[in-house]
């Protein structure tokens, strides 16, 4: 019976508070510190929710304003063919806020609060080929609740990348630089066939586009033919003879907010020191140990204002995932709070500029193309986390 | 059915919204380039008078009916070029930003206006009650200018008479405090679109109107109904004050066939179960009597902490359940219905619901909301007293 605790500690009901749990996944803390990790977070929850009010809603909506001008400044410069590039600038910007900091927010519930139906989880739709319905299933849903809990959470790898060493290898991973590649380019292609869990299709256990897929496939199709339709069809032809540079440009702009999403998104859960989990790990855990394993499934970005606001504060990916539903406008000031938890409670906080979290990134696709596990090599995050680190490796 | 009032003879305001414009902005085509966010999210961004889907109004003037304790006033609204219209005693969802809360709230209003056709100016009356925020803000605060969100108008207590029934016979109006509002745009529609005898203009029928308000200084439309009152227009008004409840008896010196005639009836819980039991005598419903209710009123919230007392209806299964303190979602399952659900925990929003009645507690915050139409998160929302949930 005793042999076998180390491994299952984390299943325990909390009867033993003062059990430490394992050192390579809970950092060595007690059922009742967890439990005090949790309320601790649930209060700066609270009060957070509680100062919600005018400047929040005064802030998306000046998004959605900014966003609003760069779409039709983009859209019409196509008409002026030397503005080419500050059209497809125009246009970019304007599909990475719609996606990001407007799109992704507004859908997790957000701005609900509100009660204004235009800015409502249930009613909006973004500009990109995913359509809502899906992936707030996908995302919200499985992704939130199973964050980086190997064969549970779909985002680990998106079903085509091997970015786990627990995911088992097979040649085919060899081509995991250029899947990522081309995963990058076609992002927005790749989030909206995602929703197909098309591993579940290979493993032969669902049908591609039959059974329950089917309402799943349909809604893509009509989402994709919108989108085709308007950027590749429509705006085109509404250039008249400028058609072919206007439908140049148009794909551009949807490319570079694909690389730059692509970028910001794999940044959240892949740098080095981001931990991961099995099934068996996260059975019966706690609200304490679900917080956790956000805090430690999660890496953030470091950089200026702008970047904060162009990555829809997913540069703040660890608060976001402690809080998917509070305006993520507010995770720079909960940053500095959840930080302070994570220094007193001797937690990893896995922060870095872009550059370094996609180094990070990069590396981790190149090494797991191959058999094997990660190298581990030291975590980016703060100086303590990396001696608890490298002491636990 | 054949509506009584058919459309409004003269227009008062620019016919708009049915124009090439209206056309070219509701077309396939600009519906398309403006996919997924329609046209309207970017119409809005030049003036909020332009729409091509959505209703919107400029408030154009606020007069104060009655003052007191709880004062009434009559709104004046511009609405966009998108407005289909009313039939006398329909109502609408107003939708409001309240200043500093920056929240939009919508409640539904009778039109006191008379029937209104496609971008026409209307009107509310609203009373402002302590308890609502909404109705307080809009008598005591709103300013001309400001712009309000509407649905088109809605509801089925019209002014249509009964098959059986030829276009020149006997109607009565029952009406109690503000739930004058639907039968006064009927009465008005009734005087425009009826004929004009002497100058005067006249119902082309003959209409009994008896109305119930608290007291004299509570009367709405005071002055206006003092000179139907006084006109020979075929309307006979009888106005009762303070203690005078509705009596079948009295009904019945006015108006001796009262079952057989077309009848409208709006007012508070009161006043609606003594007039439907005389209406209905032997508990068959009359099919001449139309009603409006004024939202049920549900049993207050339980404090924290104290016992949960109170009935869960599930109100599109039909089933009702005893609060227990448990989520309604658990409630839900235990009762065996199954909706949709997903991280359990209050993140992923897809078990939202709408809490059409009552009061509920966030189980994370332990906030209570009385709201009505509010959505809720069954999976982290408890009853705290009588609820409805739309489920």
């Amino acid at each position: 019976m005793t042999a076998t605790t180390a491994k299952t500690a984390t299943n325990a009901t909390p009867a033993n508070a003062d059990e430490k749990l394992s050192q390579e996944k809970y950092h060595g803390l007690t059922h009742a510190e967890i439990d005090q990790l949790g309320a601790e977070l649930d209060a700066l929850r609270l009060k957070v929710i509680a100062d919600l009010g005018e400047p929040d809603a005064e802030y998306l909506r000046k998004v959605v304003k900014a966003q609003r001008s760069f779409e039709i400044a983009g859209r019409a410069m196509f008409y002026f063919p030397p503005a080419w590039p500050l059209a497809v600038a125009s246009l970019s910007v304007s599909k990475i806020l719609d996606n990001m900091e407007i799109g992704h927010n507004v859908m997790h519930g957000q701005y609900d609060w509100m009660g204004d139906p235009s800015f409502n989880s249930r009613q909006f739709d973004w500009d990109t080929m995913a359509p809502a319905e899906n992936w707030k299933y996908g995302h919200n849903y499985m992704h939130h609740t199973y964050t980086n809990i190997v064969g549970k959470d779909r985002d680990v790898g998106y079903g085509i990348l091997r970015m786990d060493e627990d995911q088992k290898w097979h040649p085919y991973y060899l081509g995991n630089p250029l899947w990522a590649f081309l995963l990058m380019t076609f992002f927005e292609w790749g989030v909206a066939l995602h929703d197909l869990e098309t591993e579940e299709v290979f493993a032969g256990r669902r049908k591609m586009f039959g059974g329950e897929n089917a309402p799943v496939w349909r809604r893509i199709r009509k989402k994709m033919g919108k989108q085709v339709l308007k950027d590749y069809v429509l705006f085109p032809a509404l250039t008249g003879p400028f058609f072919l540079s206007t439908l140049a440009g148009n794909a551009t702009a949807n490319i570079i907010r694909n690389i730059w999403t692509f970028n910001i998104i794999f940044c959240g859960h892949f740098p080095a020191g981001v931990a991961t989990f099995t099934e068996e790990e996260t059975e019966n855990e706690t609200r304490g140990q679900w917080y956790l394993r956000q805090m430690l499934g999660s890496a953030n970005i470091t950089g200026s204002k702008l970047m904060h606001v162009m990555s829809g504060n997913l540069s703040h990916q660890i608060e976001h995932h402690l809080f998917p539903d509070i305006p993520a406008r507010r995770y720079p000031e909960m940053a500095v709070e959840v930080q302070e938890i994570c220094e007193r409670f001797g937690l990893p906080y896995n922060k870095g500029p872009l550059h370094t979290q996609l180094f990070s990134v990069f590396r981790k696709i190149v090494r797991l193309s191959f058999p094997g596990g990660t190298s581990k090599e030291a975590p980016v995050t703060g100086p303590k986390a990396v001696t608890e680190d490298s002491l636990a490796a | 059915m054949s509506a009584l009032i058919s459309e409004p003879a003269a227009r008062t305001t620019r016919p708009v919204g049915g124009g090439p414009v209206g056309l070219l902005l509701r077309s396939r085509l600009v519906t398309a380039l403006a996919s997924p966010h329609g046209v309207d999210s970017y119409l809005e961004r030049f003036n909020p008078m332009w729409a091509a889907h959505d209703v919107r109004a400029k408030i154009v003037s606020i007069e104060r009916e009655t003052d007191g304790a709880a004062p009434v006033a009559t709104i004046t609204l511009q609405p966009t070029s998108t407005w289909r219209g009313h039939r006398a005693g329909q109502h609408v969802l107003v939708g409001v930003e309240i200043p500093g809360i920056s929240k939009r709230f919508t409640r539904a209003f009778s039109i006191s206006s008379a029937a209104s056709g496609r971008g026409e100016q209307i009107t509310l009356t609203i009373r402002a009650h302590d308890e609502g925020q909404v109705s307080a803000y809009l008598v005591r605060e709103a300013q001309p200018g400001q712009i309000l969100h509407l649905s088109q108008a809605q509801g089925e207590f019209t002014l249509v008479e009964s098959p059986a029934t030829p276009t020149i016979s006997r109607l009565v109006f029952i009406t109690g405090g503000s739930g004058i509002t639907p039968a006064m745009s009927m009465i008005r529609t009734l005087l425009r679109d009826g004929y004009e005898r002497n100058g005067v203009a006249h119902a082309g029928r003959k209409v009994t109107f008896l109305h119930f308000a608290r007291s004299p200084e509570d009367q709405i439309f005071a002055t206006e109904l003092a000179a139907i009152a006084e006109a020979d227009n075929g309307i006979d008004v009888h106005l009762r004050h303070g203690d005078q409840v509705f009596s079948e008896f009295e009904l019945r010196r006015l108006v001796p066939d009262f079952k057989d005639t077309d009848s409208w009836l709006c007012g508070p819980p009161g006043l609606v179960e003594l007039v439907k039991a005389a209406y209905d005598g032997d508990g068959e419903a009359n099919p001449r009597l139309q009603m409006e209710f004024f939202k049920p009123s549900v049993a207050r919230a339980a404090q924290p902490g104290e016992e949960v007392e109170g009935d869960i209806a599930f109100t599109r299964s039909g089933k009702t359940v005893a609060a227990s303190g448990a989520s309604l979602l658990e409630q839900a399952e235990e009762l065996g219905l199954k909706p949709e659900f997903g991280c359990r925990m209050g993140i992923c929003f897809s078990c939202t619901r709408t809490k059409t009645a009552g009061t509920v507690r966030n189980i994370l915050t332990g906030e209570e909301s009385a709201l009505p139409d509010e959505e809720v998160r069954i999976c982290v929302t408890a009853a705290a007293g009588d609820c409805h949930i739309d489920l």
